[in-house]
């Protein structure tokens, strides 16, 4: 998109099939560092499949398959030589329904850490705190850590989920529709948190909301039928779309 | 007219969701009946006695304790080995296995879980007895083992398919999570969903133990029928079930003997009441919700 950052993320050629079903064609994009690049479009477009490419997600449904190739910083994720739990451990993922484990909050952090290897306690209580801390939930939440997780509202639980997935020390992270299921409020916290993690991280969000795409983002791609329409950046694609089909989309035409 | 019909289709839900409370209130008045006058003659002490000997030229002794122990003994011994292969089983089956795999297992088990377990006890009588026979270097096959082994053979089948529901039944995005975190799939496995799954694993394996210790056929063709109290798995054993089965059919009616397996029938419904207690306690304690 813009060639004075450095490409922290980038797909070369990429068509998905599901079984015989193309889901994406030709995609071609990348994904600046340090940056919040938001992809939208109308449902069933691809903008979630697409982004499950980058972090392998897709390797569990079955009968799926891809031809092109995602680099993460300059390496292939699909080659064979890719360790999967090595690129999930630095492409950190948030779904669109928050998803804690039925476990302690406290547990919900440690379990990635602890799942890498790092047994020790002291460390481990000083992820949580820096983690949930990051994650703008570590007031609200510090004296009730041993606590279930499912005892949490809504947009605590996916503030949560986003902890949890720092707790990993990830370079990137992927959100699918991460404020979708929220109430305005959590919403807004929410976004506040992406504007602060874009600092340290390289952000991807997929969403339907295009007041939230405006809000959030530097880069915007518009998808549509499996097909990138445009990408730019997000005041290039609000203002001044060069499509028509985007234009009728940022307006509201149709979606 | 329409609150009439209301009522009776609420009378008719709630008349079939209490049956069972009906069915187990008359079975306790009816077990309570026949063996009520026993406590005053020959006396409620009697049953504690460690031996069991109905009939007898000198003096009847109807001790249970032997007949409890020797269920206790089968029971804890099948259930050491149904939660390992059935709990085992589920999680390959759900998790593991592949479509063609699991189109080849799924039947088999449904077939292990419709044999009839005086088939079993048949299998258990002519193959299972003697190899326990020799392999251990017995006087007799007829063992306490021998009877276990076969009740698990029943049980695994419950187990197993009741926990595999369970384990699928978790929902797909805690799967998700844990993968993205960068956990493999044994530690999604074992960390995650075996753990969210155990409130359906515990209620599996309670069922499965409920089976085994209402089994009566194969455990009277196999454990021998002694009626001592031991603990060794290579003694021949007599359960509660199987001492009602082989005498009932024999006792004059009324008589002590007769009050007394009423007694052990009574004994058995307390045991499985406070097992399902128990398995609802340690399913409140792993509940995280």
């Amino acid at each position: 998109m813009v060639n004075n950052v450095k490409t922290k993320l980038a797909s070369e050629h990429v068509d998905f099939f599901y079984g015989s079903n193309q889901a994406l064609f030709d995609i071609q994009m990348k994904i600046p560092e340090n940056s919040v690049t938001a992809l939208i479009g109308p449902s069933g477009c691809g903008k979630s499949t697409f982004l499950r490419m980058f972090n392998r997600m897709n390797d569990i449904i079955p009968g799926t398959h891809h031809t092109g190739r995602i680099l993460f910083e300059d390496d292939d994720i699909y080659s064979a030589n890719t360790d999967v739990v090595k690129l999930r451990q630095q492409v950190g993922m948030v779904f669109q329904k928050s998803n804690p484990f039925p476990k302690s909050i406290f547990d919900n952090i440690t379990y990635g850490p602890n799942i890498h290897g790092l047994k020790n306690k002291k460390k481990l209580e000083e992820i949580v705190e820096k983690s949930l801390k990051g994650a703008a939930l570590w007031d609200e939440v510090k004296d009730r850590l041993h606590e279930s997780a499912m005892g949490l509202s809504g947009g605590q639980q996916q503030r949560l989920c986003i902890a949890r997935a720092l707790a990993v020390e990830p370079q990137v992270l992927l959100m699918d529709e991460p404020a979708s299921a929220l109430d305005p409020k959590s919403t807004a916290h929410i976004e506040e948190l992406i504007g602060e993690l874009r600092e340290k991280y390289t952000i991807m969000i997929v969403t339907h909301n295009m007041q939230q795409a405006a809000r959030v983002s530097d880069y915007t791609a518009f998808f549509y039928e499996g097909n990138l329409i445009e990408q730019g950046e997000t005041t290039q694609i609000f203002m001044n779309p060069h499509e028509q089909k985007t234009e009728d989309y940022v307006t509201g035409r149709f979606g | 007219m329409n609150s009439w019909r209301d009522k009776l289709i609420y009378i008719i839900l709630v008349g079939s969701a209490s049956t069972s409370i009906l069915i187990v209130v008359l079975i306790f008045v009816f077990l309570g009946k026949e063996a009520f006058s026993f406590i005053w003659d020959p006396g409620f002490s009697e049953l504690w006695h460690t031996k069991w000997i109905p009939v007898s030229f000198k003096k009847e002794i109807f001790g249970i304790l032997p007949l409890m122990t020797g269920t206790l003994l089968v029971t804890a011994l099948a259930t050491l080995l149904m939660i390992p292969f059935g709990v085992l089983g589920a999680i390959y089956v759900a998790e593991l296995a592949s479509d063609s795999e699991r189109q080849i297992l799924k039947p088999f088990i449904e077939i292990l879980a419709g044999v009839p377990s005086v088939v079993i006890g048949f299998f258990g009588l002519v193959v299972l007895s003697p190899i326990i026979k020799h392999l251990f270097g017995l006087n007799t096959g007829l063992t306490a083992l021998t009877g276990a082994i076969l009740l698990a053979f029943m049980a695994i089948p419950t187990v197993l398919t009741v926990s595999e529901d369970a384990i699928q039944s978790v929902p797909r995005a805690f799967r998700e999570a844990s993968l993205a975190l960068g956990a493999n799939q044994l530690q999604t496995i074992f960390r995650i969903i075996v753990p969210a799954a155990l409130p359906g694993i515990i209620a599996a394996i309670m069922l499965g133990v409920g089976r085994v210790i209402g089994e009566t056929m194969a455990v009277l063709m196999v454990t021998g029928n002694a009626a001592k109290i031991t603990l060794n798995p290579f003694d021949s054993v007599r359960t509660m079930t199987a001492t009602i089965a082989a005498e009932m059919g024999e006792v004059a009616f009324g008589s002590h003997h007769y009050q007394a397996l009423f007694w052990i029938g009574i004994f058995l419904l307390i045991m499985t009441f406070l097992l399902n207690l128990m398995a609802q306690r340690v399913l409140r304690k792993y509940q995280m919700r």
